[in-house]
């Protein structure tokens, strides 16, 4: 049985939606506050979930970055342990320098909250591996700085590692403006393929009761 | 002392903010408003009497926290 670490910081409000996710995937889970400087042992999969940490002050995910916990992350990550980044855990690993770019304000500068139809981009990593390349996913965003920006040279070095894994779409999978990002892209993994970060939110797309069960396939391949 | 530091995104990283305030000013006929560009203002009272220890501190704060380099540049005012 595959053990989930999640983060909580003052303000995450995704934490038990996370562990509920992986829990009906048959996970078990601990939630570890972050001011802990220990992770439980032999986990085998970091989640840093969505939410407001430190009320988005500053910039979002600024301030969570220097929470005692994260340097035991950034070890856990370096050495090839699996993290993955929703929506404001993203914004977290972008300021943490584990994942390439930056999140800046909605070009509508609107918090959009809505089902967003994405398109597979790559599947050449554990995240997306039960999906199929150029699929259609239906998952939830709810973000208002999910603008994602990268500087051309570092988007090159991205789409030739395979690096990008997600991009908003219509629901026939052509890329769509959505909040600004550079190519739509809704979400990014690291050189190594261990990190990953996203802006829509997998573990809200569980159940078809609830609009959409697209989110179970992205979440198991990470626990495969 | 007191730093001031201005922290702007950088030239060429699209400013939404700025964009939507530069809309609003046209909106209610303000002519020959050509950019606006939206930042933050973070003062900091410091402790230290020393201009140049002042300088290389405040530095690293806007390296380490205070603006993301990736998409913004920073200015360190000290007075």
């Amino acid at each position: 049985m595959k053990h989930i670490a999640i983060l909580q910081f003052p303000g995450t409000n995704c934490d038990l939606d996370t562990k509920y996710a992986f829990e009906k995937l048959g996970c078990t889970t601990t939630i570890v506050w972050h001011k802990e400087t220990q992770l439980p042992e032999n986990i085998d999969l970091i989640v840093v979930p969505g939410g407001f940490s430190y009320g988005d002050y500053l910039r979002s995910g600024a301030i969570a970055k220097f929470s005692p916990i994260m340097q035991t992350v950034i070890e856990y990550a370096n050495n090839g342990g699996k993290v993955l980044g929703i929506c404001n855990g993203f914004q977290i690993l972008t300021e943490l320098g584990l994942l390439p770019g930056a999140l800046k304000r909605n070009i509508g500068l609107h918090f959009i909250s809505k089902f967003q139809t994405l398109k597979v981009v790559n599947n050449s990593n554990d995240f997306l591996q039960k999906c199929q390349k150029d699929e259609v996913l239906n998952i939830p965003i709810a973000h208002a700085d999910g603008n994602y920006y990268i500087d051309e040279e570092a988007f090159n070095e991205l789409e030739a590692n395979e690096q990008i894994l997600l991009r908003y779409s219509d629901e026939y999978g052509n890329p769509i403006v959505v909040n600004g990002s550079v190519t739509s892209i809704a979400g990014v993994c690291n050189k190594n393929k261990n990190i990953f970060g996203l802006m829509p939110h997998p573990e809200r797309a569980l159940e078809n009761i609830l609009g959409s069960e697209d989110g179970v396939k992205m979440l198991e391949g990470l626990i495969a | 002392m007191t730093a001031i530091v201005n922290i702007f995104l950088k030239e060429g990283v699209l400013d939404p903010q700025g964009k939507a305030i530069h809309h609003a000013l046209d909106a209610m006929n303000f002519e020959g408003v050509e950019d606006v560009r939206m930042g933050k203002q973070i003062v900091l009272k410091l402790s230290s009497t020393n201009k140049e220890d002042a300088q290389k501190e405040v530095e690293k704060m806007a390296e380490e926290i205070l603006a993301n380099t990736v998409i913004e540049d920073y200015t360190i005012e000290l007075v």
